[in-house]
């Protein structure tokens, strides 16, 4: 039996009230006053002489529920218009019989659907599991892609150009966090989407599994050359691969628009909307996540290009909103603190204008491509490498500014490398699991426990061993080297 | 020759469709009798007169607290203020068909900002009995072609608490004008026959301000802020909103859809131009602004409050915009909201991104065409002619000038 400390005090009043005052209850029965007034006068003594015995507040409309055989919910005298009203509404037709249904069992099984909270004058209705439906859910989430769509095709771009993304990568420590990242945020695109992967040292099957898990249509291809290990020799190797790319885009006549997205960069969603809007040759503002070790410095250098701290590469426009110049990078306070090889601890700077600040229209690559501009240099005519795509123009100004003129920044660009000599398990799946994990002796752990046991590890798969972040664990088998 | 003739005529036919079918999905004109009249144009169709009170009616009172004009009652002024300076006025009280008195009776703010009814039913029985000494308008009818602006919580009964609000009735004096109210109600006391609702007061320079892209999605599925438990007044529960926000709270606080709490964010604005549904429950009335910036800001409102009657009811159709549940039904609030067809929710955001919607829930400065001041004055208009009933027969009384609470009679 619910409703134990029901107070019903407020309730009571209305109901004084309502008699007193005709128009509110629809279905009074004012008629019949001075006998139901007394009745519920004694009704009331007796309510206040059970809670003395009880001990706590124990109302008459107690009473009037378990006495009353009306199949309506017994709140709905001032309010049973709605269930009428109801009706009326097309979206609740589906719900009015199941509501009405619902609460005829209760009153017959004297079980409840809806338990109430036991406070206050009116009942907080509170259904026994209070969670949400699982059926339901997908339902909203539904409702949220269609309404999603219906505004992506009032506002969005109305011919929306296939988007061909180029992402030099190769097998290290760092791929499978890199490439995760970059392959979520393709997969959120609402674009179609063609992904060249280019991978150095030929095609490995970590790459492979890692892009074949997203879905999209991928192109994975392999360059015949092994990664460098300092950064200038990368950034080269990586300009060819993407040249290499570009070849391919070529040959397959794939028509679309061309981005750069190298596998440690973060995208933002609004970057694949803005580069809808290139004719030909566009670039945008890419913030540079270098670690600014000297920030005091370096701070009112920094001020005059950007309010904020962080640098940012990119097109620079004078106040009539045309291409005037370009932001770089300013390599100066780094100066002796540069990155040389790729897991060097300090910071790794880029180049002057990256590669994945640029979007091209494929059709400037197609060998007769039509109306091509005449500003865009072929291929295969290129003389050696170039370091970014401004290279592939004869002139720079020809270049559309994207992101309101170079203002917002719809990309971040960022390196970070494990050591070289790191090893990790292929797959990312330690298989078969470990037995005993001891700490390294060479890179201890500064504030670790002077001794630490070797534990043995139960046969469960993947397991966090005791003592982490040294990249060398001695295992009693031998990993493959990756 | 003819069958040339015949052969271009059939193809211009054929041609013409393609032509003008370029039609814009994006808004959805509400049509039929409930939607053209809110493009109705006031100006003609009426003759008000504005009263020239005293200042202590009015501008003193402004004066003493400034804040009126920012809160949600502040219709009442700035319906004074479009009146002085509009078409419709007329300063020849003869060939007026309503007569407005301009009296601020909820301007009497706590420190806090909360209205304090207590002095406006002895404000606007002076205010009467001025008008009906000066002018022989008010005796002429009693009032019944005098209209007043009451926005607060329970209209012209002058109370924020509802007992003490239906036990006090609508003012003695007011049961034969036509009164412009927020607080709207089947079957309550507080909402007399032929009343006019409207809107609450919201900001509109502050809700154009706060705009966002509208290519943003929508990616929230319910949202809303506010209180669910009035710790002050209610700490139990129960009785605020008849305990229906508190089931709100209690059913889907932890529900991931429903992107509720009692937060003050200062994205409010910007968040509800990003959700799907927003909740307007009842709070100790059943009116509330939210109402107002979801239709601005595209959200469909879920209205939880048995009985409302909503603004301009007569012109706006409410059952095709929002979706109404019943606070017995607020447990199930999520399977009513996710079994709306999708269509349906896709029609329902096109009617909302309608200008002229929008246009009639705001009271802009200057005032617009369509605007909510119009809208009143449509609902006014038609209203009109009078008929020949009201007008009383010289020295006959109707209305008990000593009805009401003693404490209603002293002067102001």
């Amino acid at each position: 039996m619910k409703v134990s400390a029901l107070q019903q005090s407020y309730l009571n009043r209305r109901s004084y009230s309502f008699r007193s005052s005709g128009p509110l209850d629809s279905s009074s029965d004012s008629a019949v006053k001075s006998p139901a007034a007394i009745f519920w006068l004694v009704l009331h003594g007796l309510c206040c002489l059970i809670s003395l015995v009880l001990g706590f507040r124990f109302s008459r409309l107690v009473f009037f529920f378990l006495f009353s055989t009306s199949s309506t919910n017994f709140y709905a005298s001032p309010f049973r218009s709605t269930a009428e009203l109801a009706n009326a509404f097309d979206v609740h037709s589906v719900l009015s019989t199941n509501s009405i249904t619902n609460i005829e069992l209760p009153l017959l099984n004297k079980t409840v659907a809806n338990s109430r909270v036991v406070v206050g004058r009116h009942g907080i209705r509170i259904r026994p599991w209070p969670h949400p439906n699982p059926t339901e859910v997908i339902k909203a989430h539904r409702i949220i892609e269609r309404v999603q769509k219906e505004q992506r095709l009032q506002f969005g771009v109305t011919d929306a150009r296939t988007v061909i993304v180029i992402t030099p990568t190769y097998a290290r420590t760092f791929q499978a966090l890199h490439l995760t990242g970059v392959m979520h945020s393709l997969m959120l695109v609402p674009y179609d989407l063609v992904w060249i992967v280019v991978e150095a040292g030929g095609v490995s099957n970590e790459t492979a599994s890692l892009i074949g898990k997203s879905g999209l249509k991928t192109i994975h291809v392999g360059f015949n050359q092994r990664m460098p290990n300092s950064w200038d020799e990368r950034n080269k190797l990586e300009s060819k691969m993407r040249i290499f790319a570009l070849r391919i885009v070529r040959e397959k006549k794939l028509d679309g628009i061309v981005m750069f997205a190298d596998d440690s960069n973060m995208h933002s969603m609004e970057l694949f909307d803005e580069i809808q809007n290139v004719k030909w040759f566009g670039a945008f503002s890419v913030g540079i996540l270098a670690n600014s070790i000297n920030t005091d410095e370096t701070a009112d250098q920094k001020e005059e290009e950007e309010t904020s701290r962080m640098p940012v590469q990119g097109p620079a426009c004078d106040s009539s909103n045309m291409l005037a110049g370009w932001h770089t990078f300013n390599t100066l306070p780094f100066a002796g603190k540069i990155a040389v090889y790729i897991d060097d601890r300090v910071t790794v700077l880029p180049r002057k204008l990256e590669w994945s600040g640029f979007v091209l229209n494929s059709r400037l690559l197609w060998k007769d491509g039509g109306d091509k501009p005449e500003w865009i240099k072929d291929i295969d005519m290129l003389a050696g490498d170039i370091e970014s795509p401004l290279g592939l123009v004869k002139d720079p100004s020809v270049v559309e500014p994207l992101g309101n003129c170079g203002r917002q920044v719809l990309l971040w660009w960022l390196r970070v490398e494990a050591r070289a000599d790191s090893k990790f398990p292929p797959r990312w799946i330690i298989d078969p699991p470990l037995e005993i994990t001891v700490p390294s002796k060479r890179t201890p752990w500064p504030d670790a426990p002077p001794e630490l046991p070797a534990n043995e590890i139960p046969v469960m798969g993947i397991e966090e061993p005791i003592v982490k972040h040294s990249t060398k664990t001695r295992t009693s088998r031998s990993k493959r080297r990756s | 020759m003819g069958k040339c003739f015949w052969a271009f005529l059939f193809i211009a036919f054929g041609f013409a469709p393609s032509i003008t079918a370029e039609h814009n999905p994006r808004t959805e004109r509400i049509s039929g009798s409930a939607g053209d009249v809110l493009e109705d144009d006031p100006v003609g169709r009426l003759k008000v007169y504005v009263y020239e009170l005293p200042s202590k009616y009015n501008k003193k009172i402004l004066q003493k607290d400034p804040r009126c004009l920012s809160h949600m009652f502040a219709a009442e002024i700035f319906m004074h203020r479009f009146l002085l300076s509009s078409a419709v006025r007329t300063l020849n009280p003869e060939e007026a068909d309503w007569f407005y008195t301009p009296i601020y009776a909820t301007c009497d703010l706590t420190p806090t900002g909360l209205p304090l009814p207590f002095k406006s039913p002895r404000m606007v029985r002076s205010a009467i009995q001025l008008i009906s000494s000066s002018w022989p308008y008010w005796n002429r009818t009693e009032g019944a072609d005098h209209f007043f602006v009451v926005p607060h919580d329970f209209g012209a009964c002058f109370h924020y608490q509802e007992e003490k609000a239906i036990e006090r009735g609508i003012l003695p004096i007011l049961q034969r004008a036509t009164l412009v109210q927020t607080f709207g109600q089947r079957n309550h006391v507080c909402l007399k026959e032929g009343s006019i609702t409207i809107p609450p007061y919201a900001p509109p320079q502050k809700m154009q301000a706060r705009q966002i892209p509208p290519e943003t999605p929508r990616s929230i599925f319910v949202y809303f802020r506010g209180l669910f438990y009035d710790v002050n007044n209610d700490p139990e529960g129960g009785y605020y909103a008849r305990g229906a926000r508190a089931a709100v709270w209690e059913n889907f606080k932890n529900n991931l859809l429903f992107d509720i709490s009692t937060e003050h964010p200062t994205t409010y604005y910007e968040d509800m131009q990003r959700a799907i549904f927003c909740l307007c429950p009842l709070g100790w009335a059943p009116w509330s602004p939210r109402l107002v910036e979801a239709v601005v800001f595209g959200c469909i409102p879920v209205i939880i409050a048995d009985d409302i009657v909503l603004p301009f009811a007569d012109a706006i159709p409410w059952e095709e915009i929002g979706v109404f549940v019943a606070e017995e039904d607020v447990p199930k609030l999520d399977t009513i909201l996710t079994s709306i067809p999708p269509e349906v929710i896709l029609r329902k955001q096109r009617l909302l991104a309608n200008p002229s919607m929008k246009r009639a829930m705001l009271f802009p400065q200057p005032a617009l065409p369509g605007d909510a001041f119009h809208q009143i004055l449509n609902g006014l208009a038609r209203k009109l002619p009078h008929q020949k009933s009201i007008y009383l027969k010289p020295g006959k009384k109707i209305l008990n000038w000593t009805a009401g609470p003693v404490g209603d009679l002293k002067p102001w």
